[in-house]
């Protein structure tokens, strides 16, 4: 049967403020455990929230930013349940007047594009993080108590895990264009909880399960893949799917059962008496408004416009505001955008990605963002000019933006420093031709016999005699010439 | 007569007075106190802690300063208690429960910062009805508070500490919270005046919450002269309470006046109708005809919604509650239970065992208010309820300058006399908690004593009036008193028979 899942997410950003929602201290990330906090944030007797207006000012915007209906006025309430990591044993959240609404974004997917609907906005405070430890039992760091969160909740529009994870980065893109989070999913500043039913097309929708706190865009993807799998395998057997929370286990790559609906909390919403109602005028949503700087469905339109780029090439490269703001510096630069869009998906992310690998599996952070590239966009330029102009060969491209990597070089000075611009000139190529067919008649006659594959090892021949500095088109066709006039 | 009785006789005036006059220093005044309290609170138990040497040595400090003429504020030099629900930096605060009893404050509350600043030494902590919830004191963890008029009575609650400390001369001012009625009761049945500001007047930073949007500080002293003194001090903006409110005026001092010409009070029909004990009504007409002596012009009003304010009270007040005390799970602080399997055993047995009957119940009935399917019918509802008497009384105080009615249906009752009838209990809160509900300020003015079953009790009117009136309220009291209680000040236990330490 063809069995259809029907998505939706809740995303909770924290948001990259100075202090926390409800009290001074500093919201950062990866301080010594227990160091920022204060009777507020640790929920101490008779201690009493007070609203950071940055908060509001930053969830206004990434309101803005996706299309949504920001309201003049929101509320917060108490959200009311146990758990060690929440001190006051209840969060304040915004359940009944949260600032916005109604709101969208635009995806590509290899189905072309597709909007997706964005049901609410919400201010919340993050809880505290307990870090279980065979000496200690559990312990509870409370720094993050109170660190600003804002939580995307979707309408159920997406039908694949495609979709899903193209949405979560269009939201990570738009957040970060804004400056309001770093939506790092390895530091927890971006999270997202997975509402996942199956049904016929043109059926109602299914039972939902819900699949809390998954920390990748791989895990997402592969949750809602195991997830599709056993709801399908559930109905066709006959069984139901209930209403509940499961866990995705990275290890087994399979879902299991956290929580029933029966035995969910009633979290007892009420307006939190603590806190005024809070207010943003006409001349306030428009100062915000003012702020929000050209967003990547923009820019992707205006790479594939002025630069020529496909959709794809456009999509990866406004992906953060980074590193398409690395992108614009560069192609300004250079001679040819396309070849430094090629560069950057190409070796550029290889070697970022290769990196953070590197670094995860010695258990250290990655570096992200710009500082993860320690190439000026100026240099990277010079290096895409000496590629198209043909003055280096692409290995040797390889190599110089190696060292590049190493110490940002100039590349133009570092080629001529240790040579390595290519040789076009006829007469080198021509004698290197010529020692390679006489030093391998075998390979010759094999050609002469009609085994033109060999061509390719003697042009790996030939270009090992020029130490990989032949411009490869010119050689590849001496090479070529020669072998057609023994035959 | 002992040697502490005539200081701790002295109003908080006279203090500041005999302070600005070189006949008496803060040592001596605080030293009287301490011996007052070592002389009587083991009868009446109005203190959970006494903090003689730090009273003591900040009594010394404050003497100093004024040789040098360096005074802080008025008030420097004159010992203050609290109520043990405000915060005090590094001494324990138990809101009178088991749950708090080994808790340390890490910090000052805003109000113990303002009377620090003030210069004015700490005497202690009061007893209470445990976490403020209560109307005798009888739900204090740590025993029950006695009235000073008489031994076998409650003092009311929950601030009966705060009252009976002040009535018997322990302290010529304390703090209490009031989210009820929780001082204008208590000083009613103990004889002495109490203010419930404004919500928002006082900041309620570190004050352990109770009902958040009907908490308010306030003081219980002699006089209404007297808290209109402390109200100087400890009201004003605070950017640590968000419901802290700036509108409200900074200046309570008395305007004096012989006369209440021109002033209008309005008695609500509602309030003087079954329920109210006949003695009771009597000495509240009686005060009546003597603010109209003085010249005032008494009115009939009619607040309809005060049907609805007990129950929307219960409703608010426990929902809000069952959402503060969450907090006292037995993991970061406070009460642990010592056995238990898992996290749902921690949290179950800890609070079964840290809280009283009182607070349980409470919790209880806040949650089941607030649960899904009940929320309308209970919540919501008691919202709308509180939402019409706010309307109705703002429409009243058009028409005149204060609301008068008893404090209390009745006067002190005795210990164990209602502890088995929750709901008798929470009857008694009927003409107190509309100044909570509705967020106006109201204080209650001893204004005679009647005789009840052999001993001579002292009864409260409660005035209260509109948002930006405790001054306006503060002058008519104090010049009701002047008029009506020259003996303001005079320790009640000798002016009623047999005495309170017997």
């Amino acid at each position: 049967m063809n069995w259809e899942m029907v998505i939706g997410l809740e995303t909770h950003v924290e948001l990259q403020t100075e202090s926390k929602v409800f009290c001074s201290c500093r919201a950062e990330f990866g301080a010594q455990p227990n160091t920022n906090v204060c009777p507020v944030c640790m929920g101490l007797p008779g201690a009493l929230p007070v609203f950071n207006e940055q908060v509001l000012h930053y969830a206004a915007k990434a309101g803005f930013a996706l299309n949504c209906n920001v309201h003049h006025r929101s509320r917060f309430d108490r959200k009311n349940y146990f758990y060690p990591d929440l001190p006051k044993a209840y969060q304040i959240s915004q359940f009944y007047k949260p600032i916005c609404e109604n709101g969208w974004l635009s995806v590509q997917t290899s189905q072309g594009e597709k909007k997706i609907g964005i049901t609410r906005i919400h201010i919340e405070e993050d809880a505290g993080k307990l870090l279980h430890d065979e000496k200690n039992g559990t312990l509870l760091d409370m720094n993050r108590c109170g660190v600003p969160l804002i939580e995307i909740v979707s309408e159920p529009d997406m039908r694949s895990a495609e979709e899903a994870v193209a949405y979560l980065r269009k939201i990570r893109a738009i957040l970060t264009y804004i400056g309001v989070s770093d939506c790092r999913m390895n530091e927890g500043s971006l999270r997202c909880d997975v509402n996942l039913s199956i049904h016929q097309p043109g059926e109602p929708f299914g039972i939902r399960t819900e699949m809390k706190n998954l920390n990748s865009f791989q895990s997402v993807e592969r949750a809602i893949k195991a997830e599709y799998e056993r709801q399908i395998a559930a109905l066709e057997s006959g069984e139901e799917v209930v209403q509940e929370t499961r866990r995705y286990d990275q290890k087994t790559g399979k879902t299991s059962s956290m929580r029933r609906k029966e035995n969910s909390s009633d979290y007892r919403y009420f307006p939190d008496p603590d806190l005024p109602e809070v207010r943003l005028t006409d001349d306030q949503m428009n100062a915000i408004k003012a702020e929000i700087p050209v967003l990547p469905d923009a820019r992707r339109e205006a790479y594939m416009q002025d630069y020529g780029l496909t959709a794809y090439a456009a999509e990866q490269l406004t992906s953060e505001r980074w590193i398409a703001d690395y992108f614009e510096k560069a192609a300004k630069a250079a001679k040819s955008p396309v070849s430094i869009a090629n560069l950057l998906q190409g070796e550029v992310f290889a070697i970022l990605s290769a990196k953070a690998a590197e670094a995860e599996k010695e258990g250290l952070a990655a570096v992200e963002g710009v500082e993860s590239l320690p190439i000026t966009p100026e240099h990277l330029a010079k290096l895409s000019d000496l590629l198209v102009d043909g003055r280096v060969n692409s290995s040797t491209g390889k190599k110089i933006l190696a060292e590049m990597f190493a110490s940002d070089c100039e590349p133009e000075a570092y080629a001529q420093e240790h040579s390595l611009f290519a040789v076009s000139d006829d007469a080198v190529l021509s004698k290197a031709v010529e020692t390679v067919l006489a030093q391998n008649t075998d390979m010759v006659d094999s050609y002469k016999k009609g085994k033109v594959t060999v061509e390719r090892a003697l042009m790996g021949k030939a270009m090992a005699m020029t130490k990989g500095k032949a411009d490869p088109e010119r050689l590849s066709a001496l090479l070529h010439d020669a072998l057609e006039q023994l035959v | 007569m002992k040697d502490y009785q005539t200081i701790c006789a002295m109003t908080v005036k006279a203090l500041v007075d005999a302070l600005e006059s070189g006949a008496l220093t803060s040592v001596a005044i605080t030293q009287a106190c301490l011996d007052s309290i070592a002389d009587q609170d083991q009868a009446i138990h109005a203190f959970l802690a006494v903090y003689s040497q730090s009273a003591l040595a900040e009594a010394a400090k404050s003497d100093e300063r004024r040789k040098s003429g360096k005074t802080l504020s008025k008030l420097d030099g004159v010992p203050v208690a609290l109520k043990d629900n405000m915060l005090v930096k590094g001494t324990v605060c138990t809101c009178a429960s088991k749950m708090l009893q080994d808790f340390v404050s890490p910090y000052d509350a805003t109000v113990t910062e303002k009377i620090k600043a003030a210069g004015m030494p700490i005497l202690g902590k009061l007893n209470m009805d445990e976490y403020a919830m209560g109307s005798s004191n009888e739900n204090s963890a740590f025993g029950v508070c006695r009235n000073p008029w008489a031994m076998q009575r409650v003092p009311g609650g929950s601030s009966g500490g705060v009252a009976a400390a002040v009535a018997a001369g322990m302290v010529p001012v304390a703090l209490g919270s009031d989210t009820g009625g929780s001082i204008r009761q208590p000083a009613s049945f103990c004889g002495v005046t109490g203010v419930k500001p404004a919500y928002g007047t006082v900041s309620r930073y570190g004050l352990v919450a109770f009902g958040s949007s009907l908490d308010q500080i306030g003081p219980i002293a002699k006089t209404a002269e007297d808290t209109a003194l402390i109200m100087e001090i400890i009201a004003g903006y605070d950017m640590h309470d968000a419901t802290s409110d700036s509108t409200i005026p900074a200046d309570f001092a008395i305007i004096p006046s012989h006369t209440l010409e021109g002033k209008i009070i309005g008695m609500p029909t509602e309030c003087f109708g079954e329920g109210l004990s006949p003695s009771v009504n009597k000495a509240i007409q009686n005060a009546a005809k003597q603010l109209k002596s003085l010249g005032a012009k008494i009115i009939e009003v009619s607040i309809p919604s005060i049907r609805y304010a007990l129950s929307a009270y219960y409703v608010l007040s426990s929902a809000e509650a069952s959402s503060n005390l969450a907090r006292f799970d037995g993991i970061r602080y406070g009460y642990r239970t010592e056995h238990y399997a898992d996290l749902d055993e921690l949290y179950r047995k800890s609070r079964e065992e840290g809280f009283g009957l009182e607070v349980k119940r409470r919790i209880m009935l806040g949650t089941f208010a607030l649960s899904s399917g009940y929320q309308d019918q209970y919540y919501l509802k008691a919202q709308q309820a509180r939402d019409l008497l706010r309307h109705e009384y703002l429409e009243v105080l058009e028409s005149c300058d204060a609301v008068l009615t008893p404090v209390a249906p009745t006067v002190a009752f005795r210990l164990g006399d209602k502890t088995d009838d929750p709901m008798e209990m929470y009857m008694g809160d009927l003409y107190t908690v509309t100044a909570n509900l509705t967020g106006l300020p109201a204080m209650s003015v001893p204004c005679g004593h009647v005789e009840d079953d052999g001993d001579l009790l002292p009864v409260g009117m409660s005035l209260l009036g509109a948002k930006d009136s405790l001054q306006t309220l503060l002058s008519i009291a104090d010049t009701y008193e002047k008029h009506f209680r020259p003996n303001a000040g005079i320790r009640p236990y000798e002016q009623c028979n047999g005495g309170a330490v017997r």
